[in-house]
């Protein structure tokens, strides 16, 4: 669903959180507001007092060429980058033949929603995450339903500076037991992530991260030591939809989530289902096959609702039909979780247990009505239900 | 219309280091016929002037500001076939408008459009009856590299990047692309003339006139796939800069064969000349051949060879883009 509800993080004071939770149009989408809202546009010139050096690390995955050009490591990209010049993400420049990160720290939106907004259904239901993002994208999703921080760059957009050790912080004092990196795009701000889950998990504050999984195996590896969790939006099973609608590539992806499986952080997928572009029931049966294959049937596999934005307005949000033909597809395929999104009050909604077939986790919407598990098992049959659930 | 609220003196113009030469007297100007022009693409045919002389270097690296000036002159006069200098200027814009200056300042000092150009094409814009002009490109930094002061605020002559004005709130689409156009284009200026430079760029080949219309959008680092074909063209097709660019000159004083868009010395060459065309498509196509002759005369391999011909340029002369002609048979090369 279109997540309305960002703001930017300026100040983590409780009166300014409490004023700003106190929006009436927040409640609706389940959310608390850190900070004031953006009343004024986006792309409002930002104003001239930030200090930009403040944002900038040298990044951590590069390589340094001649002629003082660099070459980016941290997605299958490999940007090669003039003096100067910045990479695919926007958000990674290269000063003089060192390459940087300008959006270190740089929060343009931070708040707390419920862990089933991102959507993980089977990591600690019904908790809160404090949820943040910096600007930049390494893909460029015709349906990105975020691109007003994804899609520009760090200076085209008010920002915040959020060290690691106040995320930590804020985290903890709004009782949120976990940081979500989520909304944009984390692999872009990876030096933050690993830096924020640092701090995070040394004040006791899990991290969990929202991505598409456009990165390589080197960075990859050094998030999945630092987080807990990892949520991927695989946005097709087809070369070809990656290439026109996402302007990235399958392979990488489905080695990531691979790499991130191998490496025992708990993953969900998700699969935004965009009417005519990635509907087709042979690509529906080709993903479940290779979860099942690749990963297990117990990889929970999410079927979510298009509604049209950016640069796909003129197609209809997905007829629940198709999502249901989708999740009957990979049922029969013998995923044991699959679940239907962005479509509230649907039964696929819940998590029923594979063997009684009885709802182990009952949910409408973001809001958790019944947990029926103990110690990670149904309450019913005793039959395991794999996730972080404690 | 948008402007910053301050308004700097001439006087104060002038301290900031941006030289406009002697008092230029007000003329008194009937209505220019820069409306009556038809578009590159209607005209058929397509002239692309290319002005040279040697002499505009002045001792040391610099560059004499009247030869400089003469040599904008002739290649105005030649551009329109017009008798004098300001007959030409007349035929690109109207006396009330406010015309934007797009420099291309990426390279910084080494390779961007020179100031002293900028202060020729100023003056003769004044002398045809503008009196609001705005230098403008990405960001007042990347002025600031390229010896630009930076004066945001005021009538007169104004600089400044798009960090100062920001970006519309809307998308501007056509095929590929879907961009934010910059404020500065949009709600300031009446009408454009884009400076690109003469030079290489790693990527998309060449760096000319289409390409140099990446800085009037807020995302140009997701076009640079596939050597930014169709990116370039598509870019290029939005409204507001079809409809506003009027005239193009790029800035072939000093070119650049490889290594760009950085500048790169080992690989400059005194060019002394510039390309001035309506056709921004025209401009590029002769302006590629320029930079691959050059790079033939040194033993460098063709961008074909190198997997970065700028195809681009045919793009934004097919059917669906209708942005000029990359056709020789086409276009008339003018040297003078």
């Amino acid at each position: 669903m279109k997540d309305n509800s960002r703001t930017i993080l300026n100040t983590l004071d409780r009166r300014t959180f409490l004023q700003a939770a106190s929006l009436p149009c927040l409640a609706a989408f389940g959310g608390a507001l850190i900070g004031p809202s953006l009343a004024s546009p986006l792309f409002a010139a930002p104003p001239p007092t930030e200090d930009d050096s403040q944002f900038i690390r040298e990044a951590k995955f590069y390589e340094k060429l001649p002629y003082k050009k660099t070459k980016c490591k941290l997605c299958p990209r490999e940007c090669v980058i003039d003096d100067q010049e910045r990479g695919y993400c926007g958000v990674r420049e290269n000063r003089g033949g060192t390459y940087h990160t300008l959006v270190h720290s740089r929060v343009v939106t931070a708040h707390i929603d419920p862990i089933e907004k991102k959507p993980f259904f089977h990591f600690m239901p019904g908790a809160v995450a404090f949820s943040l993002a910096t600007a930049g994208c390494n893909v460029n999703c015709k349906m990105c339903q975020n691109w007003d921080i994804s899609q520009v760059r760090p200076e085209q957009v008010r920002a915040s500076y959020a060290p690691p050790d106040k995320i930590s912080a804020a985290a903890r004092q709004y009782n949120c037991p976990v940081i979500a990196y989520t909304y944009s795009e984390p692999v872009v701000f990876l030096e933050y992530v690993l830096d924020c889950a640092a701090a995070g998990r040394a004040a006791g504050v899990r991290s969990v991260v929202v991505s598409g999984g456009y990165i390589q195996a080197d960075p990859l590896k050094k998030l999945c030591a630092q987080v807990d969790a990892i949520k991927i939006d695989l946005k097709a099973y087809s070369e070809k939809y990656y290439k026109e609608v996402v302007n990235g590539e399958l392979k990488p992806v489905l080695e990531a989530i691979l790499t991130i499986h191998k490496a025992g952080v708990w993953n969900e997928i998700v699969y935004l289902v965009v009417p005519t572009l990635n509907d087709g029931d042979a690509e529906f049966q080709g993903l479940a096959r290779w979860v099942k294959s690749e990963l297990g049937p117990d990889v929970p596999l999410h079927f979510s609702r298009f509604y049209p934005e950016y640069l796909l307005k003129n197609l209809p949000p997905t007829p629940i039909e198709t999502l249901e033909r989708a999740k009957a597809i990979a049922d029969a395929e013998g995923l044991h979780y699959v679940y239907i999104g962005n479509v509230p009050g649907h039964p696929a909604e819940s998590t029923y247990c594979p063997h009684c077939r009885k709802k182990v986790v009952d949910r409408t919407g973001y809001t958790i009505a019944g947990v029926y598990l103990h110690h990670g098992k149904c309450k019913f049959c005793q039959t395991v239900i794999p996730g972080v659930w404690t | 219309m948008l402007k910053p609220p301050l308004t700097p003196t001439r006087r104060s113009f002038l301290m900031q280091g941006f030289m406009l030469g002697s008092t230029l007297a007000a003329l008194k100007l009937g209505d220019g016929s820069a409306a009556a022009l038809p578009s590159p693409a209607e005209a058929g045919r397509s002239r692309v002037v290319i002005a040279r002389d040697a002499k505009i270097r002045s001792a040391g690296t610099g560059f004499d500001s009247a030869t400089l000036s003469r040599l904008l002159d002739r290649a105005l006069q030649a551009s329109f076939d017009c008798d004098t200098p300001l007959e030409a200027w007349k035929k690109v814009v109207r006396p009330g408008e406010v015309v934007g200056l797009k420099v291309n300042c990426l390279g910084g000092r080494g390779n961007a459009t020179h100031p002293e150009l900028v202060e020729a094409i100023t003056e003769r814009l004044r002398q045809a009856g503008i009196t609001e002009i705005v230098i403008w490109d990405r960001q007042n930094s990347d002025l600031e590299r390229a010896r630009f002061k930076i004066a945001e605020h005021g009538s007169g002559v104004r600089c400044f990047g798009n960090d100062v004005m920001g970006f519309e709130n809307e998308l501007s689409t056509f095929g590929k692309a879907g961009s934010l156009l910059c404020r500065t284009l949009t709600q300031v200026c009446d009408a454009v003339i884009n400076l690109p430079v003469l030079k290489d760029h790693g990527i998309a080949g060449v760096t000319l006139a289409l390409k140099s219309m990446f800085g009037a959008i807020h995302n140009p680092n997701k076009y640079h796939l596939n050597a930014g074909n169709p990116y370039v063209a598509d870019v290029y097709a939005f409204l507001p800069i079809r409809q506003k660019v009027r005239l193009h000159i790029c800035d072939g004083l000093n070119a650049q064969y490889e290594g760009g868009p950085s500048f790169m010395p080992q690989w400059m060459w005194p060019f002394n000349g510039l390309l001035v065309s309506r056709d921004p498509v025209a401009l590029d196509y002769v302006g590629w051949k320029i930079i691959e002759k050059k790079r033939a005369e040194v033993g460098m391999k063709s961008f074909e060879e190198l997997k970065r011909e700028p195809a681009y340029i045919s793009t934004a002369a097919d059917a669906e883009h209708r942005l000029g002609t990359c056709d020789p048979k086409r276009i008339e090369q003018v040297e003078i």
